[in-house]
């Protein structure tokens, strides 16, 4: 694949182009469907076939290894978020049993210059980072579930993203051959 | 009881923050990634390349519209332009940049037809990971593209209607109205 001597592009794009592609996006999906909860689905599948295929990008960048444990695995998340959004989150509130931990955003450039009408307070805008962890994650056999706690855009002084390990996978089959 | 009025009590409102300088990014695989799944989201409601393009341009008005405000509050201390010339060199070069990074490659005039202009890009950021598949050789996915010029032209006040055409790269051909072009007649008998 990747020829030697080939350097790996580490081109970048102004994130408000990304954000009101985004936002571009979000309101064709409000528009097409009718019940909000069937948005977020949308929103998390597109984030999930975009992390099976941006796995791929992180490991070629960083040509890091398997994680040793779940904080190692939260570390590389972290460093993800830097790589590809440019923000780096804060991992914190870890449970007891070293399966769960949050991600806490200041700043999160999907939803820069975003404002909730009321009718949309159901509406996960920036669900498509669960999608995109829960892909990006089996690609590398594990099972991570995750979900937003706390929402700037519904009021909360910051944005928080809850992740758990679910299970190890084993003998994954690739994508697509089931 | 109060009475609600509002689900949700604002904390900041948008316009209490000061504006970004914009020098934001995330990386290319990012955007490419997540401009596939547009491309593949309007493809999966569409049945011909016409409406295809038809729907990446709308989403790209989307974008477009709002990029006007965003820059002439930012780049042009709320100015605005009003001959044909400056506004194409303002896409050209400030909407360009703020978009790409870069300026076009190309601004050129219509021999034939005064109404039309070119802009020209050989390697649009959006078509760098697109391979159009065989029976869909017409379709550009950067009409996109076209729409956010387009709306920003519109916005401005400069009805136009901007298409994408495979030539040198793409070239985006801008046609304007004829109210355009009279009224910027106008201008230049003053």
């Amino acid at each position: 694949m990747s020829r030697q001597g080939t350097r790996l592009d580490t081109k970048n794009v102004n994130s408000e182009l990304f954000t009101l592609t985004y936002g571009a996006l979000v309101s064709q999906l409000m528009k097409d469907y009718t019940n909000v909860e069937d948005v977020n689905k949308q929103l998390e599948r597109m984030g999930y076939n975009i992390g099976i295929r941006l796995i791929e990008d992180f490991l070629a960048r960083t040509g890091s290894g398997r994680c040793y444990d779940f904080r190692d695995t939260a570390d590389k998340i972290q460093m993800g978020f830097r790589i590809f959004l440019g923000v780096t989150p804060t991992i914190t509130n870890w449970s007891s049993a070293g399966d769960e931990f949050s991600l806490q955003f200041e700043s999160n450039p999907l939803t820069e210059f975003i404002e909730l009408p009321d009718h949309c307070l159901n509406l996960k805008y920036a669900n498509v980072l669960t999608g995109v962890l829960r892909g990006a994650c089996e690609m590398v056999q594990m099972e991570v579930t995750s979900w937003f706690a706390q929402d700037q855009l519904k009021g909360d002084t910051v944005t928080e993203l809850r992740v758990k390990f679910v299970k190890r996978l084993e003998d994954a089959i690739p994508a697509g051959e089931d | 009881m109060s009475i609600t009025i509002s689900a949700v009590r604002p904390r900041t409102s948008i316009l209490d923050k000061s504006l970004s300088r914009g020098r934001g990014e995330v990386s290319l695989s990012c955007y490419a990634l997540l401009f596939s799944e547009l491309v593949q989201y309007c493809q999966n409601r569409v049945y011909t390349v016409p409406e295809l393009q038809n729907k990446l341009a709308e989403m790209g008005q989307e974008v477009g519209v709002k990029f006007i405000d965003l820059l002439f509050v930012r780049e042009r201390s709320y100015k605005r332009e009003i001959k044909i010339l400056n506004i194409l060199l303002f896409v050209k070069s400030t909407l360009w940049k703020a978009l790409f990074g870069k300026e076009a490659d190309k601004l050129e005039h219509a021999n034939d037809d005064e109404r039309t202009y070119y802009i020209i890009e050989k390697d649009p950021i959006v078509n760098k990971f697109i391979s159009v598949p065989k029976d869909k050789g017409s379709l550009n996915c950067a009409v996109f593209t076209a729409g956010i010029i387009e709306a920003v032209l519109n916005g401005c006040g400069f009805p136009a209607k901007v298409t994408a055409h495979w030539h040198k790269g793409t070239t985006y051909m801008v046609k304007f109205e004829d109210s355009v072009i009279a009224r910027d007649k106008q201008l230049e008998d003053r």
